[in-house]
C-alpha cells in the first residue's frame, strides 16, 4: 500500500510541476496531460492529490487556491474522466451544493439523484448529456405513445425538502410533457401523474395529475424556455411546482400525499414526454436553481427550531433543571475538571459522587498520557488502582504501544531522563504540545469507550458499588426519558452497572476472547445507538484532514528545530529497541493466552513501522505521533479507571447527545423528513 | 409615585387629574434640580404616557413635548434616553399631532446628532421618526437633515429593535418620493446595496415583520422609478414575499397590508400582475379574504369574533384592491378573477357596504373587470353590477364617484348589454350633474359616459342628452380649462352629429351655437388632437343635407378649412380633406353649385398639390375628391 501511494504522490508532483510550468511559460503539456490521464482513477484522488500537492509544494503554488489548482488539473488532464473538461468541475459543484442542500443525508446509505437511469426509463426515451438531456424518439400518436424515465436514485426522507429543475430546450410538437415524481415499478409508458403513487405537472394544459388519469387546474402552461420545479416537502408531505423561479403554490385538497407515511413508497423525480421533438434539461444541482430553494428551506429550519425550542416541558420545569445540573457537574467531574465541578456545585447546590482527590487522581493521570509520558501515567495507574492494568491486558497493551509510540517521539519519560535538555518534570515539550483533551461527539472519545467495553464485565468489585450506582440510575433514566426514543443503549448501560463484576465474572474469559477477535464487532454489539459506529466514521474523516493539516505544521517546525528519533540521544534510542522488545514479548505473552488479536498485531506493527523511516514524523505511519492521537488512549484509560470505581464510564451529557443523535437518523430511516432540520450539529456551537 | 402608577392607568389618570404634570414638568425644566431627580421626572412621566389615550392628551395639553425636547439638549446620557422614551410614547400615539416634531427647525438636526449616542436613543428616535413621517414636506425635512447617511448604518446594528425601527424609517421616507428612493438605491450599507440588504431582509427564516417592511421598502423604491420593474429584486424576491403575505398563515394585519402593498407594487405593470396571477395560487388565495367572520369562530371563541370583525372590512378592501391590480391589464387574469368562487357576488355586495374604504375598493375592482369586453358582456350583466353602481353613485364621497362614473362610462360602451337597463334608469340627469362638478375628473367622466352613450344611439337618447346637457352647459365645457373634458366633450358632439337626418336635426336647432363653438376652437390655442377632432365634426357637419349650407354660406369656416389643408400636420390636413370631400360629394343635391364654389375659393389647386403628398392616406383622400369634380 505505501509503495504505490507514494508512487502516486511522487507522480502527482512531477505533473503538477508541469502543469505549472505551462501555466507559467506556456509550454506545451502534452506529456503532463498524458500522465494526469493515467494517474488519477477517480476523482476523489484527484482531490487528494490536490490537498496533498498544496502542502508539498508550497512554495510553488503560493497564492493558488483550491478551485483553481483544480481546474489547472483537470483542465490539463482533458478527458480525465468523461472527456467533458468543464463536467469535472461540474460534478464538484454539484457535490458541493448538494452538501450544502442536504447535509443530513448520508449518501452512502441513500444515494441522492444525480442523473437519469438508463436502464429505468422507456425504449421511447433517448439520454444524452451526461444522463441529463431527455429527449422523445417514439411516434407520438396518441397517449399510448407517452414515455417517460426516473433518476438514478429515489429521493431520500432525510432530505426533508428536495428539490430539482427542468428547462425545455423544445416544446416539441404538441408540448405534452410531464414533470413530477413516481415510483419505482410505475409503468414508464405514461406520464408521470397517471398511475397510483406518481404525481406531475403538465405542460400542455398546465393541471396538475396526482395517481389519477384526470388534472386539476394548478398552474399555467409551460413551453420552450420555462424551467419548471418540482418541490418535494417531506416534512408535511407535499409537493409544489415552480416555473422560472416562482412557486406555483400547493392546493392542500389536491396535492397532499398519502399521508399515511409507512406506505408511502420511495419517489423518484420523474419527467415524461409524449410528441416528436420534445427536449430537456434537468438540473439536479449541478448548476444555481433559477428558484430560491435555500430561502423556502431556511423558512422550515426555522420552523423546526422554533418547535423545538417552544416544546412543552410543563410542570416538569424544575426537574429538568435538576437534569441539566447534574448532566454538567457530572460531565465536569468525569474529564476531571476538578476546580470547575466544584465551583459549579456549589452554584448549583448539587453534589458530586465522587471524591475530590479521585477526580484529581485521574485528572493527574490524564495530564501524563496527554503531555507523551505515558509511562509515568501507567506507574500512576498502578501505584493509585492497583490490579486495574493486570485485569485489563487489552488497556495495558494499548497504553505500552502508545509508550512506544511516544518513545520514538522522544517525549515519553524514559528516554527523556537520557535527554540533557529537558528535565523530566518539565511540563511542556517542545514540539509535542501539551493539549487538553477535546470533548466533541465526533471525537474519539465515544469510539473508544466502545473499543473498551469488554473491560466493563473484568471491573475489580468496588466497595462503594452500591450507593454509587443507585446515584446514577437516576441520571442514566432521566437522560433517557429526554430523548423520544429510549434507544436499548441506555438500558444496557444501567444493566451493566448492576450486573456488573458479580454476574459477569464467569463470563470474562470467553467475553475477552471475543474482543481479542475484533473490536469493531463488539461496538456494533454494545452500542446499537449507533453513537460509535457513525462517530469513527466521522472520526476518520476529520483525522484525514487533521493529518495534513499537522503534516503542514511539521513542515513549518522542521525548519526551525529538528527533530530526532528518541530526541537524538543513543542511550535513549537503545532504551526504546529495548522496549520494543518487551513490548512484542507482552503481545506473544497475550497471544498465547486469549489467542490471536489483530487489532494488536496492526498496533504493534503500525508503531514498529516508524523505525523504518528516516524521518518518522513525514512518513505515512507518522500520523500516529500527533499529539492528537493521545486522546484516545487517555479516554480510554480515564473510563477504564471510573468503571472501575463503578462510575460511568461514559458522561450522560455524552450519553444523551448520542442518543439525540442516533434518533434523528433513525428518523430519517422512518422517512420522516424533519429530521434534516433538527440536527443535533445546529444545537452544538 | 413612579411605582405607584406602573400597569396602573386608573392612578395614572389620577395623577394626571391632581395636577402632577405642570408640577413634574417643572422639575424636570429646572437646571437647578439635580440630574436624578430629572432623570425620575421624565421616567414618571414617561410612565404616564403609556397609559390611555386620554392621558396622552393631557400631556400635549400641558406642553410636555417642548419641555422634553428641550431635555434633550442635556448632555447626560440616561436622562435623554429617559426623556426620548417619553417622547416616542407620546408620538407613537394616534392623537398625537405629529406636527409638533417640527415646529422647532433645530430639533430634527439635534435628534439626527442623538443618533450616535446608543442603541436606546437610535431605537426611539427612529420609531419616532417612522411615526411622524406622514406628509412629503416630512419626508424632505428629514431627507435634508441626512436621514439617511445617518439611519443606514443602523440596519446593521445588532439589536433587532434597532434595524426594525430604521427599516421603518425607509419605508415611510422612501413612499412615493423619488428623490429619497433614488438616493436610496446608492447607498452602501458596509460595502453592500442597500437593496441588497433589504433583500436579506426578506428572507423566510425572518421574522415576518422584517420581511413585510423590507418588501414596502422595495416596492416603494421600485415605484419611485429608482429600480426597475424586472429587476430580480422585485421579480423574485419582493413580489414573492409579499404573495407569502397574503397566505392564510400570516396573521390578519399582515394579510392586509401585504395584499395592499403587492397591489400598489404590480400596479403599473402588467408583467408583474402576470407573474403574481400564476404565484401560489394567489386569485383563489385571495378568496379567503371574504371569509371573516368565519361562521365557526362564532360559536367557539367571542375573542376571535371581536378580532375577526375589526379586521373583516380591511380585509375586503384590501382583496378588492388587489383584485383590481392584478386585473388591470390582463384579460386571461380577469377572467380567472371572475370565475373564483362568488366574486361578482362579492363585489356587488361589496359596493353597498357600509364602510366606505370597502365600497371605493370594490368599485376599484368592477371598474379593472369592466375593462374586459368579454366580462361586460357576461359576468357584468348576469350580476346586473349596474344597479348597485347606479345606486352607488347617488350619494357617494367624490373619491367613489370618480371610480364608479369611470366603470359606469364602460357600461355604457355600446355593446355593453347594461347599456340599455342603465339609460332607463334615468342616468343622463346624473351624469350631466357630474359634468357641472368642480372636480375636473368628475367633468370627464360624465361627459365621457355621455359621449359613450352617444354613440351609435337613437334619435331619442341624443335629443334627451342635449335636451338634458343644455346648450349652455354644452358651451361651458367646451371652454373647459381641462383638455381631456374638451375632447370628450367635441366627441360627443361629434357622436350626436352622426347619420344624416340626425345630423340635420341637430343643425337646425342648434347650429348657430354649434358653428360658433367650433369658429372659437378653430381659432383658439388648442393642440392638434383638439383641432383634429373639431375639423371632424365639421366634416360630420359637412355630411348633413341641409347641415351643409351652413359651412357653404360660412366664408370665413372655408377659409379655416382651406388654412388647414394647408396645415403642416397631416392629422389635420387629412380632416380637413374630409370636410371639403363631403360638401362637393356628387349624388347630392346642389353638388354643382358647391363644386364650383370652392373652385373659384381656390380648393382644387389645393387638392391637386394634395394629390402629390406623400402620405398615402391623404393623397388617396385627395385624389376621390378630386374625382367629384371629373365625374
Amino acid at each position: 500500500m505505501e509503495k504505490s501511494y507514494w508512487v502516486f504522490i511522487e507522480r502527482t508532483r512531477v505533473i503538477l510541476t508541469f502543469m505549472l510550468a505551462y501555466k507559467y511559460a506556456s509550454l506545451q503539456c502534452s506529456i503532463a496531460i498524458f500522465d494526469v490521464k493515467n494517474t488519477y482513477k477517480t476523482s476523489e484522488e484527484l482531490i487528494l492529490a490536490i490537498h496533498l500537492l498544496q502542502q508539498d509544494l508550497q512554495p510553488l503554488l503560493a497564492g493558488l487556491t483550491f478551485k483553481e489548482l483544480f481546474t489547472l488539473l483537470t483542465l490539463g488532464a482533458g478527458s480525465l474522466l468523461t472527456g467533458d473538461p468543464a463536467f469535472n468541475y461540474q460534478e464538484h459543484e454539484l457535490n458541493e451544493r448538494l452538501k450544502r442542500l442536504y447535509p443530513a443525508v448520508n449518501e452512502e446509505e441513500t444515494p441522492l439523484p444525480r442523473s437519469w437511469s438508463p436502464k429505468d426509463k422507456y425504449s421511447y426515451i433517448g439520454l444524452s448529456q451526461n444522463n441529463l438531456r431527455v429527449h422523445y424518439k417514439g411516434h407520438g400518436k396518441n397517449h399510448k405513445d407517452a414515455a417517460s424515465v426516473r433518476a438514478t436514485h429515489p429521493i431520500p426522507a432525510a432530505c426533508g425538502i428536495y428539490y430539482f429543475e427542468v428547462k425545455i430546450v423544445s416544446k416539441g410538437r404538441d408540448g405534452y410533457m410531464g414533470i413530477g415524481l413516481s415510483a419505482q415499478g410505475d409503468n414508464m409508458n405514461r406520464l408521470p401523474g397517471w398511475d397510483k403513487h406518481s404525481y406531475g405537472y403538465h405542460g400542455d394544459d398546465g393541471h396538475s395529475f396526482c395517481s389519477s388519469g384526470t388534472g386539476q387546474p394548478y398552474g399555467p402552461t409551460f413551453t420552450t424556455g420555462d424551467v419548471i420545479g418540482c418541490c418535494v416537502n417531506l416534512i408535511n408531505n407535499t409537493c409544489f411546482y415552480t416555473k422560472n423561479g416562482h412557486s406555483l403554490g400547493n392546493k392542500l385538497s389536491a396535492l397532499s400525499f398519502c399521508p399515511c407515511l409507512s406506505f408511502q413508497p420511495n419517489l423518484y423525480p420523474t419527467v415524461g414526454l409524449q410528441t416528436p421533438g420534445e427536449i430537456v434539461d434537468a438540473n439536479f444541482g449541478q448548476q444555481p436553481f433559477v428558484f430560491d430553494i435555500e430561502d423556502y428551506m431556511s423558512e422550515w429550519r426555522a420552523k423546526i427550531h422554533s418547535m423545538i425550542a417552544r416544546f412543552p416541558i410543563g410542570e416538569r420545569l424544575g426537574d429538568w433543571q435538576a437534569v441539566l445540573q447534574n448532566m454538567v457537574s457530572s460531565y465536569l467531574v468525569h474529564h476531571g475538571y476538578c476546580a470547575t465541578a466544584m465551583t459549579f456545585a456549589r452554584a448549583t447546590e448539587t453534589m458530586i459522587q465522587e471524591d475530590q482527590t479521585s477526580i484529581k487522581n485521574r485528572q493527574r493521570i490524564q495530564k501524563l498520557v496527554l503531555a507523551g509520558r505515558v509511562g509515568e501515567a501507567i506507574d500512576a495507574t498502578q501505584q493509585l488502582y492497583p490490579g486495574l492494568l493486570e485485569h485489563d491486558p487489552n488497556l495495558l497493551f494499548m497504553l505500552k504501544c502508545r509508550q512506544f509510540v511516544e518513545m520514538v517521539n522522544g517525549t515519553d519519560s524514559e528516554v527523556r531522563c537520557f535527554s540533557a535538555r529537558s528535565p523530566k518534570s518539565q511540563d511542556s515539550y517542545p514540539g509535542s504540545p501539551n493539549l487538553s483533551p477535546r470533548h466533541g461527539a465526533t471525537n474519539a472519545h465515544l469510539h473508544n469507550t466502545g473499543a473498551d467495553s469488554p473491560t466493563c464485565s473484568n471491573g475489580v468489585t468496588p466497595t462503594n458499588k452500591n450507593k454509587s450506582h443507585n446515584k446514577y440510575t437516576g441520571v442514566s433514566s432521566a437522560s433517557a426519558s429526554s430523548s423520544p426514543s429510549s434507544s436499548p443503549s441506555s438500558v444496557n448501560y444501567s444493566e451493566s452497572n448492576s450486573t456488573d463484576s458479580t454476574k459477569s465474572q464467569p463470563h470474562s474469559a470467553t467475553s475477552n476472547q471475543e474482543t481479542s477477535d475484533s473490536e469493531m464487532e463488539i461496538e456494533a454489539e454494545h452500542y446499537s445507538n449507533g453513537v460509535t459506529e457513525s462517530s469513527t466514521r466521522i472520526m476518520n474523516g476529520t483525522y484525514k484532514h487533521q493529518e495534513i493539516l499537522q503534516a503542514d505544521d511539521n513542515s513549518v517546525d522542521d525548519s526551525c528545530s529538528s527533530r530526532q528519533l528518541c530526541g537524538g540521544n543513543q542511550a535513549a534510542t537503545e532504551r526504546m529497541i529495548q522496549f520494543g522488545r518487551e513490548l512484542q514479548a507482552l503481545s506473544e505473552q497475550l497471544c498465547r493466552q486469549y489467542g490471536k488479536n489483530a487489532t494488536h498485531k496492526k498496533m504493534l506493527q503500525d508503531a514498529f513501522s516508524l523505525l523504518a523511516y528516516s524521518d518518522p514524523w513525514n512518513c505515512p505511519v507518522g500520523q500516529q505521533l500527533d499529539p492528537m492521537q493521545r486522546e484516545a488512549i487517555c479516554s480510554a484509560l480515564n473510563s477504564a479507571i471510573l468503571e472501575s470505581q463503578n462510575l460511568p464510564k461514559q458522561p450522560p451529557l455524552m450519553l444523551a447527545l448520542g442518543q439525540a443523535t442516533e434518533c434523528v437518523q433513525l428518523m430519517a430511516k422512518v422517512r420522516s423528513g424533519s429530521c434534516s432540520f433538527a440536527r443535533v450539529d445546529n444545537f452544538l456551537h | 409615585m413612579k411605582n405607584a402608577v406602573i400597569g396602573n392607568n386608573r392612578q395614572k389618570a389620577n395623577l394626571i387629574v391632581l395636577g402632577a404634570v405642570p408640577r413634574l414638568l417643572y422639575l424636570l425644566q429646572q437646571s437647578s434640580s439635580s440630574l436624578e431627580l430629572r432623570t425620575e421626572c421624565a421616567v414618571v412621566l414617561g410612565s404616564l404616557s403609556m397609559g390611555t389615550e386620554n392621558n396622552i392628551k393631557s400631556l400635549v395639553d400641558c406642553h410636555i413635548i417642548p419641555a422634553l425636547l428641550q431635555g434633550l439638549l442635556c448632555s447626560d446620557l440616561i436622562f435623554i434616553e429617559a426623556c426620548l422614551r417619553c417622547l416616542r410614547t407620546i408620538f407613537i400615539s394616534p392623537v398625537t399631532p405629529v406636527q409638533l416634531l417640527y415646529t422647532d427647525p433645530t430639533v430634527i438636526p439635534h435628534l439626527m446628532s442623538l443618533l450616535s449616542r446608543s442603541q436606546h436613543t437610535q431605537e426611539y428616535i427612529t420609531q419616532i421618526f417612522a411615526h411622524c413621517c406622514k406628509t412629503p414636506e416630512h419626508q424632505t425635512v428629514l431627507f435634508n437633515h441626512g436621514a439617511i447617511q445617518n439611519i443606514a448604518p443602523l440596519l446593521i446594528s445588532p439589536s433587532y429593535k434597532v434595524r426594525m425601527q430604521a427599516l421603518k424609517c425607509f419605508s415611510v421616507l422612501a413612499y412615493e418620493n423619488a428623490q429619497v428612493s433614488m438616493t436610496l438605491v446608492n447607498v452602501l450599507v458596509d460595502g453592500e446595496q442597500l437593496s441588497q440588504v433589504f433583500v436579506r431582509m426578506m428572507q423566510r427564516d425572518k421574522p415576518i415583520e422584517m420581511q413585510l417592511t423590507a418588501a414596502k421598502c422595495l416596492t416603494y423604491m421600485c415605484r419611485a422609478g429608482a429600480i426597475r420593474t424586472d429587476d430580480n429584486c422585485i421579480v423574485l424576491k419582493t413580489l414573492p414575499c409579499l404573495v407569502r403575505m397574503c397566505s392564510k398563515e400570516r396573521l390578519l394585519e399582515e394579510r392586509v397590508e401585504g395584499a395592499e402593498t403587492l397591489a400598489y407594487l404590480m400596479e403599473p405593470d402588467i408583467e408583474l400582475q402576470r407573474i403574481a396571477s400564476v404565484t401560489d395560487h394567489l386569485v383563489s388565495m385571495l378568496a379567503d379574504y371574504f371569509k371573516y367572520p368565519s361562521s365557526v369562530s362564532a360559536i367557539t371563541d367571542i375573542k376571535r369574533l371581536d378580532h375577526d370583525l375589526k379586521h373583516a372590512h380591511e380585509l375586503r378592501q384590501a382583496a378588492f384592491k388587489l383584485y383590481a391590480s392584478l386585473g388591470s391589464n390582463d384579460e386571461d387574469i380577469r377572467k380567472k378573477i371572475t370565475e373564483t368562487e362568488n366574486m361578482m357576488d362579492r363585489i356587488v355586495s361589496g359596493l353597498s357596504e357600509s364602510s366606505i374604504k370597502v365600497r371605493l375598493a370594490a368599485v376599484r375592482c368592477l371598474h379593472s373587470l369592466s375593462r374586459s369586453v368579454q366580462q361586460l358582456r357576461t359576468s357584468f350583466h348576469d350580476h346586473a353590477v349596474w344597479k348597485p353602481l347606479m345606486k352607488l353613485l347617488q350619494n357617494a364621497p367624490d373619491e367613489v364617484l370618480v371610480m364608479a362614473s369611470s366603470t359606469l362610462c364602460n357600461l355604457l360602451l355600446e355593446f355593453s348589454p347594461s347599456k340599455e337597463p342603465i339609460l332607463e334608469s334615468g342616468v343622463i340627469e346624473l351624469l350631466c350633474s357630474l359634468t357641472q362638478s368642480d372636480s375636473p375628473a368628475l367633468r370627464v367622466n360624465g361627459i365621457w359616459a355621455l359621449m359613450n352613450m352617444a354613440f351609435q344611439a337613437d334619435q331619442k337618447v341624443k335629443v334627451e342628452i342635449v335636451q338634458a346637457l343644455g346648450t349652455e352647459q354644452l358651451f361651458r365645457l367646451l371652454s373647459d380649462p381641462d383638455t381631456n373634458v374638451l375632447m370628450k366633450t367635441l366627441g360627443l358632439l361629434r357622436n350626436l352629429l352622426s347619420t344624416r337626418p340626425h345630423i340635420d336635426q341637430i343643425m337646425s336647432s342648434h347650429g348657430k351655437q354649434i358653428m360658433q363653438a367650433v369658429t372659437l376652437i378653430l381659432e383658439g390655442e388648442h393642440s392638434i388632437e383638439v383641432k383634429e377632432q373639431t375639423l371632424c365634426i365639421l366634416a360630420n357637419i359637412a355630411d348633413g343635407n341641409t347641415a351643409k349650407e351652413l359651412i357653404m354660406t360660412n366664408d370665413d369656416m372655408l377659409q379655416k378649412i382651406k388654412y388647414y389643408m394647408g396645415h403642416s400636420n397631416v392629422k389635420l390636413q387629412l380632416a380637413a380633406t374630409f370636410c371639403i370631400s363631403n360638401l362637393i360629394w356628387n349624388e347630392e343635391d346642389g353638388s354643382q353649385e358647391r363644386q364650383d364654389k370652392l373652385r373659384e375659393m381656390g380648393f382644387v389647386d389645393i387638392l391637386h398639390k394634395l394629390t402629390q403628398a406623400s402620405d398615402p392616406n391623404l393623397c388617396d383622400r385627395a385624389k376621390t375628391a378630386m374625382q367629384q369634380y371629373l365625374a
